[in-house]
């Protein structure tokens, strides 16, 4: 159907052991979307993530994305479909950058032409040289590396991106550059993008939408602004006082000089 | 060049072949079946665990151990299976490498595929790849040199332990080391250590190339060494067809004593006369020669009576030669189907000896004698002697006392008795220094010491072959104690030593000449 969400989760739970992670957790998301689910660590952010491109099976529920279950047909047909870039990058170190970022298309069994044309593409996307191609993963600094992993998760044109922590142990400068840098090619590249952050100041000004998820509940579901002016949960409201406390401060020391 | 050199060079191909075919083979199952394992263990804690602790266990086992075991193990699924399953040679050697083989590739593979960065792996899946791809394209390459490392340790190790082979009957490197050692022939000794050495440093080396080249990602080092591999197999595969032949290879038995070694290798010199293709199984434990000829694994060696009487049927009394020989070849043949085809006319007993001159002088001819002097007299025995039934029963039919009973290592009691420092001796009546020394043995009238006729004893299905029994029947009552003696001494002297073949011809030349 037309208005069908393009990726919908419905009711999915999973427990580890004993203790439940996810609790039903349902979510609509509508092609184009940026949204950010936030929340604090161990609260369930990546375990929901990972059922989306099938890394982790839910005990129940279920996830469509684009109108089919994902469970219809093998799990790395779907994985191919979708970007995924994390925290930990995981570069293939035996491959130089051109090979890691050639990867999914290689799996897809795109001519030896089309990669590289593929791979010049996108390094120049992500703003590295094109000599970069030759380069050993282990050559890279962190934020090199991250742009490769970028690079790699878009490399077989997916319309989805899941993203978990991805600027996580970067410095601020070349966080915030790469955080925005994303954010252009989002937009330039028509993508659905779900980005797990702990940071809800990232969240704030990178997303369209907000998802907070604790002790695997959705406590809030808001466009950024919205979302400052939220009253209800306690525990949502603490999170959000944070940064705002802090840009007062901030503005009260630029007001002091 | 000296004629143990040459020997031993002319041995040299066949057992470096047979060596590498073996060791090449071992290794190569162990990684069919460790890679496998390893992949499953580094998966999963619950098999990794045990896994690794059972491969760690065959490792303390000693290989000669580990060999000899498998021969009963395989008598026995014979049995159980009634297939022909080859009990010696082969197949047991290739079991037992291959599991002693197994550890280091075991323990390295999990290493390397258990030790991968989760991430990469993690990575690997976000990707799309499947099991198999992930496998081939990202765990293998990135474990490959803590696996080729394992591979190599594997390789190296077995190339040294399949010198054992050689005492389950499978020809190895180790029987010119074996031999080598028992008719202290260090030429032998030192090219069965060069080679087997040579082999496993060119395995090294290879597989070094083959490492290097996956570490630096370097095809052509991948194929250079690949290449010379396959070379290698070529070669050995190829001389080993060349040996093709219309009758059927006989196997000659030996265990692991000079005496032994000469006759399989006399014998192997008539059959081959005969046109029989032959191999030699060196260095057969007492026990095993008797079940490997029972199970026609071997086809023909010599034992002794008195052995087979108290070993394989288990008694302890002593009848007289011909009744024992008489028992033997009915119960042998009844019960497991071997042939005692007869006695070569010679006798390797204990016997009690001394220097002639002494004993004419004391007046010594028979035990009886030499019991009313014995209390002035100093024995010298070899290890073993003063603890056997033979010294009891001695002692009993001719209350015989000695002033003095010392064991010795042989050559140290040899040397005591030649030097005046021991009276009596103990030895084996065909012992080559018995004439060296000029000592005459002691006559034993009241027959106390058992009987230890050689006998040649044939599996049932050498049994059935005329033209064999045709070739071997001339060395039945033809070879006396003085041949004997004449012939260990050529291998066992010190100087001017012969090897076992040449012996054995020089032998056989003295049997056509009567
Ligand atoms: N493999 C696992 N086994 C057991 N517990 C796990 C496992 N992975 C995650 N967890 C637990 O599940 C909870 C949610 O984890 P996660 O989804 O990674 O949280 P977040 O990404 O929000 O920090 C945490 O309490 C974590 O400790
Ligand atoms: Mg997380």
């Amino acid at each position: 159907m037309a208005n069908d969400p393009f990726l919908e989760l419905h009711h999915v739970a999973k427990d580890l052991g004993a203790r439940p992670i996810l609790h039903a957790v349902s979510l609509a998301i509508p092609a184009g979307s940026f949204v950010a689910l936030v929340g604090p660590s161990g609260s369930g952010k990546t375990t929901l993530l990972k059922t989306i491109n099938r890394l982790i099976e839910p005990d129940s529920g279920s996830v469509r994305l684009d109108g089919t279950d994902i469970n219809v047909g093998p799990k790395h047909r779907l994985r191919r479909r979708i970007g995924y870039a994390f925290q930990g990058i995981g570069l293939f170190p035996h491959m130089n950058v051109a090979e890691n970022i050639g990867v999914v298309p290689r799996l897809l069994g795109w001519t030896e032409a089309a990669r590289a044309a593929r791979v010049a593409e996108l390094l120049d996307l992500v703003a590295l040289p094109a000599d970069f191609a030759a380069r050993r993963p282990n050559t890279l600094s962190g934020g090199q590396t991250q742009r490769v992993g970028i690079a790699r998760a878009l490399a077989a044109r997916p319309s989805l991106m899941l993203m978990d922590e991805p600027f996580g142990t970067l410095d601020p400068v070349t966080r915030d550059e790469l955080g925005r840098a994303y954010r252009a090619l989002h937009d330039r590249l028509d993508l659905t993008t779900i980005m797990v952050t702990h940071d809800i100041t990232e969240a704030l000004l990178l997303a369209d939408r907000i998802v907070v998820l604790i002790e695997g509940t959705i406590r809030a579901d808001a466009a950024p602004a919205e979302l400052l002016a939220y009253r209800g949960d306690p525990a949502v409201e603490a999170m959000i006082a944070l940064p705002q406390a802090q840009a007062r401060r901030l503005a009260a020391l630029v007001d002091a000089r | 060049m000296s004629p143990s050199l040459t020997e031993a060079l002319t041995d040299l191909p066949t057992l470096l072949r047979a060596h590498a075919l073996l060791s090449g083979t071992a290794v190569l199952l162990a990684i069919l079946i460790g890679l496998p394992l390893a992949l499953r263990a580094a998966r999963s804690r619950t098999f990794r665990i045990p896994l690794l602790g059972a491969a760690g266990l065959i490792q303390t086992v000693p290989t000669l151990a580990l060999l000899a075991l498998f021969y009963p193990a395989l008598l026995l699924l014979g049995r159980a299976t009634s297939l022909p399953v080859p009990a010696l040679g082969f197949l047991p050697a290739l079991l037992a490498l291959t599991l002693y083989a197994l550890l280091p590739i075991l323990r390295n593979g999990v290493a390397g595929l258990h030790g991968l960065d989760p991430a990469i792996l993690e990575a690997a899946d976000a990707a799309g790849m499947t099991g198999r791809q992930r496998l081939l394209q990202v765990e293998l390459p990135l474990s490959a040199p803590v696996l080729l490392a394992g591979i190599r340790t594997a390789a190296i190790w077995t190339i040294g332990a399949a010198t054992l082979a050689t005492t389950v009957g499978q020809p190895s490197l180790g029987n010119l080391i074996f031999s080598g050692l028992q008719t202290e022939n260090w030429v032998r000794v030192l090219v069965g250590c060069a080679a087997s050495a040579g082999l496993a440093i060119a395995a090294d080396l290879l597989l070094g190339l083959v490492e290097a080249g996956v570490a630096r990602r370097s095809p052509l080092r991948i194929w250079a060494a690949m290449g010379m591999f396959g070379i290698g197999v070529l070669l050995a595969l190829i001389s080993i067809g060349g040996s093709g032949s219309e009758r059927r290879t006989i196997a000659v038995g030996a265990k692991n004593f000079s005496e032994q070694y000469i006759l399989a290798s006399a014998i192997g010199q008539r059959l081959g006369a005969a046109g029989f293709p032959v191999v030699q199984r060196d260095d057969l434990g007492s026990a095993v020669a008797y079940r490997a000829v029972a199970a026609g694994d071997v086809d023909v060696y010599v034992d002794y009576t008195g052995t087979l009487w108290t070993n394989v049927l288990g008694r302890t009394d002593t009848p007289r030669a011909d009744v024992m020989r008489a028992e033997l070849t009915r119960r042998l043949e009844a019960r497991d189907g071997v042939v005692l085809l007869g006695p070569l006319g010679f006798e390797n007993a204990y016997v009690l000896a001394m220097r002639r001159s002494r004993a004419e002088a004391l007046g010594v001819r028979t035990i009886d004698d030499l019991a009313r002097v014995a209390p002035r007299l100093r024995l010298a025995s070899d290890i073993e002697f003063l603890t056997r039934p033979e010294w009891r029963a001695l002692r009993k039919a001719y209350d015989l006392r000695f002033g003095d009973a010392r064991a010795y290592s042989p050559t140290f009691m040899y040397r005591a008795i030649a030097d005046g420092g021991a009276d009596v001796i103990s030895a084996f009546s065909s012992d080559g220094r018995i004439a060296a020394l000029d000592l005459v043995t002691i006559a034993d009238p009241r027959g106390a010491l058992p009987n230890y006729d050689a006998v040649l004893l044939l599996s049932a299905r050498a049994a059935k072959d005329k033209a064999l029994i045709a070739a071997l029947r001339p060395l039945l009552g033809a070879i006396d104690v003085g041949a004997m003696r004449a012939a260990n001494l050529k291998v066992d002297r010190a100087e001017g030593k012969k090897t076992p073949a040449e012996a054995a011809t020089q032998l056989l030349r003295t049997l056509e000449k009567r």
